[in-house]
């Protein structure tokens, strides 16, 4: 289920006096079970872009293709788009309102029209893949530590079952624990469910230690694109638009430019070892 | 949402003319004369009158017409309701009658003058918004009332109140939005159904909604006593309001103005 926007642009207060330019010509395809990393500065229109991946922004001018159905043409439900490309915000915990969690997860697969007898079998399976004990299922979500309330939150995602997921800051505001919780989540869906990943952060770390492509975004346009190696190589220009690459890679790059003979192409912590390793091996 | 954009009352479009830079109470007073015009005056030509003068004020204050219309856009209803009812319900001469509703010609007349009273109400009030940063429109309210601290008007803690108000009708509409969207995502639909089903699809907007904005309270609270917030005593101020001559001519303009119009229409 292939996603394709051609030529998208968008102007938040169109025709106000507080007219802003979001999106700019932005063409971009994601594959089936690809994992993309979306990554640019506060302001840079990720966000804005992903919003248009399931219809809840339409764009000012410019196409979103689902499927190869252009999303925004007549006949097409909004709510089955909705469905197949699931969505979790930012802080998705501030979007709780059920009495019980077993309530606010299947809120959503209730809204696709999922039968009463299959809820339970839904929501236990979307507790259990983000690692909740079934029995908060009756518990009311706003007694819930913040870890675990944002565990519910992409549950309740999880279980409309989409067939790519979108997930904007997952990690934001969290403990490293709950960090590493929530991203060893996204990668045991991309691997193991075999999910198309769209993850937008400006942590570098993150998204360099699990998306396949990285697309970088900068007022509005999407400046690089590629493998983690080709885009980090960029290390001046990512510093330029307020990023940055991963610590270690930095540190590869450093070493490279005083002599040493490494190759900074790595970027998981693991690897970099691996290299520094084998330099200091052949000293 | 898109009923949120359109909300234009209490929104403040930042500007340099003359309008945005009179003294905050120049146009705090000047809105209440007006208003008390509108409640003067009790021929169309008066309202006329009356929307000549925001007109020219609108001009001079350089924000668009069409944007400043816009904010009649959520009181639409209101409008039509009051317009209905003044129509239907006046006792007169009748000059229409559909099936049991009489129109009658002095309803038609009053229903006509409440309508533009309205409109230039919410014209005239959102004007002073459009043009008047919060900040410095609450430090005009806390100025204005400090003579009635005698009686006991609480003037810093009113202006405080409203101040935190205005400030957060932005986050609080950022908020439900981003909150609206976040449901829709898990298919919630805010547009189809009756008006029961309407009311219930509310509930997992309102909720987040409240959950955050005691939220949000807290927090401010905390910040505040933070940052040794200890109410109106002794604080001195930053922005210092000058009434200048520019300000008094203004005033005298708008008063001249409403004199002759009130009582001559």
């Amino acid at each position: 289920m292939p996603i394709r926007v051609e030529n998208l642009s968008y102007t938040y207060n169109a025709g106000q006096p507080m007219e802003q330019e979001a999106l700019r010509n932005v063409t971009l395809t994601i594959e089936d079970g690809e994992f993309v990393g979306l990554i640019g500065h506060t302001g840079s229109g990720k966000s804005t872009l992903v919003q248009h991946f399931n219809g809840l922004l339409k764009p000012t001018s410019g196409k979103i293709y689902i499927d190869g159905v252009d999303i925004f043409s007549k006949g097409v439900s909004l709510r089955s788009i909705r469905q197949k490309v699931g969505m979790v915000f930012q802080y998705p915990e501030y979007q709780l309102f059920g009495e019980t969690v077993f309530e606010d997860v299947a809120f959503g697969p209730k809204n696709m029209g999922v039968p009463d007898a299959e809820l339970n079998d839904r929501v236990d399976q979307a507790l259990a893949l983000v690692g909740l004990d079934l029995s908060l299922k009756e518990r009311s979500p706003f007694e819930l530590s913040g870890g675990q309330k944002r565990k519910v939150a992409i549950a309740g995602v999880l279980a409309m079952q989409p067939q790519t997921l979108i997930l904007d800051e997952p990690t934001a505001g969290l403990d490293p624990k709950g960090r590493d919780e929530v991203l060893s989540l996204v990668a045991h869906l991309h691997q193991r469910e075999h999910k198309t990943i769209i993850l937008v952060s400006h942590s570098m770390e993150d998204v360099a230690r699990l998306a396949q492509r990285l697309v970088v975004m900068a007022h509005g346009e999407i400046v690089l694109e590629g493998t983690p190696e080709v885009v980090f190589r960029q290390a001046e220009y990512l510093e330029a638009i307020g990023l940055g690459v991963p610590q270690v890679t930095r540190l590869l790059q450093v070493l490279k430019k005083q002599g040493f003979a490494v190759d900074p192409d790595h970027y998981t912590i693991e690897a970099v070892e691996e290299e520094i390793v084998k330099l200091l091996e052949t000293m | 949402m898109a009923m949120m954009k359109n909300i234009t009352i209490g929104q403040y479009v930042p500007g340099e003319s003359i309008v945005h830079q009179l003294d905050p109470r120049t146009k705090i007073l000047a809105t209440f004369l007006f208003i008390a015009l509108l409640f003067l005056v009790e021929t169309f030509t008066g309202y006329a009158l009356g929307a000549l003068m925001l007109f020219v004020i609108v001009l001079l204050s350089r924000i668009p017409v069409k944007f400043v219309l816009r904010g009649i856009r959520p009181l639409m209803f209101i409008i039509v309701l009051t317009l209905c009812l003044h129509f239907f319900m006046t006792e007169g001469r009748v000059i229409l009658q559909i099936w049991f509703l009489k129109l009658t010609y002095e309803g038609l007349i009053r229903g006509l003058m409440m309508v533009s009273r309205l409109i230039l109400l919410i014209i005239g009030s959102s004007l002073l918004t459009l043009t008047t940063s919060p900040i410095l429109l609450t430090d005009g309210i806390e100025s204005l009332l400090k003579p009635f601290r005698a009686v006991g008007v609480p003037a810093h803690e009113l202006a405080m109140m409203m101040t935190i108000a205005l400030r957060f009708i932005p986050t609080l509409v950022e908020e439900t939005e981003k909150i609206m969207k976040a449901q829709m995502a898990r298919g919630a639909d805010f547009e189809s159904g009756n008006i029961f089903h309407r009311a219930k699809s509310l509930i997992p907007i309102l909720i987040p909604l409240f959950v955050s904005a005691f939220r949000r309270a807290d927090e401010l609270a905390v910040a505040m006593e933070a940052r040794g917030y200890r109410g109106g005593e002794g604080r001195t101020r930053f922005r210092v309001l000058k009434f200048t001559r520019r300000d008094a001519a203004a005033l005298i303009l708008v008063a001249g103005l409403v004199i002759l119009v009130g009582f001559c229409f």
